[in-house]
């Protein structure tokens, strides 16, 4: 598929692979996509910055490389590697055979056979369908000489191999870049990228997240879930859920069949939505009572009106 | 100028010819560079002779820019640079005979730092009194410095924290690194590296396949400060962000944070490379200096807000605090105990350990003691001394917090 001429259609884009966007995250991809740039998502911990990467590979019906980043990421693991088994078999078989010229040697064992290609070198190769998308994910996980060298090959995007010399794409790929904010990155790399920082929904763009992506909840329910969500992510608390708690929330309590929040409810599943125990501890109990009290009585005034 | 003139004595006497005056003035310029912190070579002073012959001295831009090409080597000398020129060039002789006023004229300019205004009084006419005192004061140095290393900081003058403050940068210690997650090659090292063991190969020929070995590559571990920047902690602490400072420019991993009654993140602002600005702009950034302190609120806001941005490296927390807290060390169990686990040590810094007799009584130091690694001192220079010796991975005595921890 094309990519796509315009906001509007980038939204809908997004949309058909059921990922409600803000109409100023479609203008991000929208740019992204146009100009040929990275895209650099930001945001906190599940608030949908991986899934746009997939849902960008799945509606352009391009193949998604995924490079999840941790401390220590290096050559071998993000671009390439010999395949050294295959290289040691190679020089007892030449060894065998009788073969004494080192330069034919070297030229055979450092073949292109040889050569793992991880995500970033295969992100260079072309691909049926056009460019692939390329997802690092979570790059603040990944040390300050990784980031460096991924300047290099985001600026350029080609990769030299010493023993073979450069590999260079010949259309770029789709490039997406996530960051929990664990560490700042470098300002150089921003700097090449567009920048969207993605934030916890609103209310309304939540409930037609949740509508969109568990259609066969309970209207009534998913109204309450995100209510109760949105309250708890004003409580003084140490990680507050986001739009993917909300999301299991609500597949967990449509599994238990529960139609509507109830105090006994909530203090049962609040690990859904809360992983730390202090949190937990913190909100089970008076203080989701208390809320669930605000939500109806907020539902209670709109109904009035 | 003549390069053939023969030496003369360096003065400002007005009947010398042109060129050796503007000679003179350029030395003293050059002085005045030094003074305000500006690396002045000799030969930076040759480049600048050599450089006003190319150029001319017919134009004031021209000279302008010359000696910024000859003496400015990074965009934070610019400032002092602009300054300096402004000054000494608008008249140089009057500098030179002492009636130098170091105000500026005209609008748009920033005041003058004092820096620049002390470097170009000393300049000036007072010169050859300060001379003999200065002889005088170099015969006291060693002893006066030994007085000084246990001196509290609080009781110091204004001139002796200023020494006090240029030692405390100079004692910010080569730390102990920490194992990273990359390699390098060791010929001592337990595992192989492949990739360059093939390619060794290639060199000898498929008879033999010497080993090539590599190991875990140390790398500089990072640092959290908090900094106590209430009114009993101001002294000390101003004392400590010198040495937070020189620690930031020696590993880049430092994240500095103040707090009283809220807290404030100054890591950018301890980037620059000149101490009297960096420290400036972390205390404008920072609204509470020498109020009351809320130490369980502020590390609560600390957990919630930055503590998985520059927790994640497992870093060295030092918490510069006397534990006088005005919540009366509400809340701080808690938020004590989380910055303890989430940290690779925790290291307490206060300066009311000098009392002989400290005994941990306030509600706050009780909440803070039983989560540290380490308590230590830190109102002196000899304190400031065992923290880079710890810090370094030398063996300093240690205050084991259980001594206290009854």
């Amino acid at each position: 598929m094309e990519i796509p001429e315009s906001v509007d259609q980038t939204k809908a884009l997004l949309g058909s692979g059921r990922y409600v966007a803000d109409r100023s995250l479609a203008t991000a991809v929208f740019l992204a996509l146009k100009l040929n740039r990275p895209l650099f998502l930001e945001g906190e911990a599940g608030v949908g910055k991986t899934e746009v990467a997939n849902v960008l590979a799945a509606t352009l019906g391009r193949r998604l490389l995924r490079l999840q980043c941790y401390e220590g990421l290096d050559v071998a693991s993000a671009v390439y590697e010999w395949n050294y088994a295959r290289q040691m078999i190679e020089i007892r078989l030449a060894e065998a055979a009788g073969e004494r010229s080192r330069q034919r040697l070297a030229d055979d064992v450092f073949d292109r056979r040889f050569l793992i290609e991880r995500p970033l070198l295969q992100a260079l190769a072309p691909h049926d369908g056009g460019p692939p998308v390329l997802l690092i994910d979570e790059l603040d996980r990944a040390d300050e000489p990784f980031e460096a060298y991924l300047l290099e090959i985001l600026s350029d995007f080609q990769v030299s191999v010493p023993e073979i010399g450069t590999i260079r794409a010949e259309s770029p790929p789709v490039v997406v870049i996530t960051s929990n904010r664990t560490r700042e990155i470098h300002d150089a790399l921003k700097r090449r990228c567009f920048y969207y920082w993605i934030d916890y929904p609103s209310a309304e763009r939540e409930l037609e997240i949740v509508r969109v992506k568990v259609p066969d909840a309970e209207a009534r329910l998913a109204g309450e879930i995100v209510a109760f969500v949105q309250k708890l992510r004003g409580e003084d608390l140490f990680k507050v859920p986001g739009v993917a708690e909300t999301l299991d929330w609500t597949r967990a309590l449509s599994q238990l069949e529960i139609v509507s929040l109830e105090p006994t409810v909530v203090s049962d599943t609040l690990g859904v939505i809360l992983k730390y125990q202090d949190d937990v501890a913190r909100v089970r109990g008076a203080p989701a009572a208390r809320i669930l009290e605000e939500i109806r009585s907020d539902n209670g005034a709109t109904v009035a009106q | 100028m003549t390069p053939n003139s023969p030496p003369r004595p360096v003065t400002s006497n007005s009947s010398a010819p042109p060129a050796q005056r503007l000679l003179t003035h350029l030395a003293g310029f050059a002085r005045a560079l030094r003074r305000v912190g500006l690396p002045v070579s000799p030969e930076k002073l040759v480049n600048a002779v050599l450089a006003l012959e190319a150029v001319g001295i017919a134009r004031r831009g021209d000279l302008y820019w010359a000696l910024h090409a000859v003496f400015v080597n990074r965009p934070d000398q610019r400032e002092f640079f602009d300054q300096v020129f402004f000054l000494y060039w608008r008249s140089p002789g009057s500098l030179e005979g002492g009636a130098g006023d170091t105000s500026p004229k005209g609008d748009g300019w920033k005041p003058i730092s004092r820096r620049v205004a002390e470097a170009l009084l000393q300049d000036s006419g007072q010169g050859s009194e300060q001379a003999v005192e200065s002889e005088f004061d170099a015969r006291m140095t060693w002893s006066s410095r030994e007085r000084l290393k246990s001196r509290d900081f609080e009781e110091m003058s204004g001139d002796e924290l200023a020494e006090a403050q240029a030692a405390v940068r100079l004692m910010a210690p080569p730390v102990k690194p920490v194992p990273g997650r990359r390699f390098q090659m060791h010929p001592g090292g337990t595992r192989i590296d492949m990739r360059r063991t093939l390619r060794a190969s290639m060199r000898t020929g498929p008879d033999t396949i010497p080993l090539v070995r590599r190991r875990q590559r140390a790398r500089p571990p990072s640092f959290v400060v908090l900094c106590d920047i209430s009114g009993s902690m101001s002294t000390y602490s101003r004392v400590f962000l010198h040495f937070a400072h020189a620690l930031g420019q020696r590993y880049r991993r430092v994240s500095t944070f103040l707090f009283a009654t809220r807290l404030t993140n100054v890591s950018r602002c301890l980037l620059d490379r000149d101490v009297d600005r960096a420290l400036s702009a972390a205390g404008r950034l920072a609204q509470d200096w020498e109020g009351g302190t809320r130490i369980g609120q502020c590390l609560h806001e600390f957990n919630r807000d930055w503590s998985r941005r520059v927790l994640a490296q497992v870093p060295t927390v030092l918490l510069v605090s006397d534990g006088l807290d005005r919540d009366a060390g509400e809340g701080l169990t808690r938020e004590i105990e989380r910055l303890h686990k989430s940290c690779r040590r925790l290291i307490w810094l206060n300066p009311l350990l000098r009392y002989d007799k400290f005994q941990p009584l306030a509600a706050g130091i009780k909440a803070i003691l039983p989560h540290v690694d380490e308590f230590r001192p830190i109102h002196n220079l000899d304190s400031v001394a065992e923290l880079a010796a710890v810090l370094s991975g030398g063996a300093a005595q240690q205050d084991a917090p259980d001594e206290f921890a009854a």
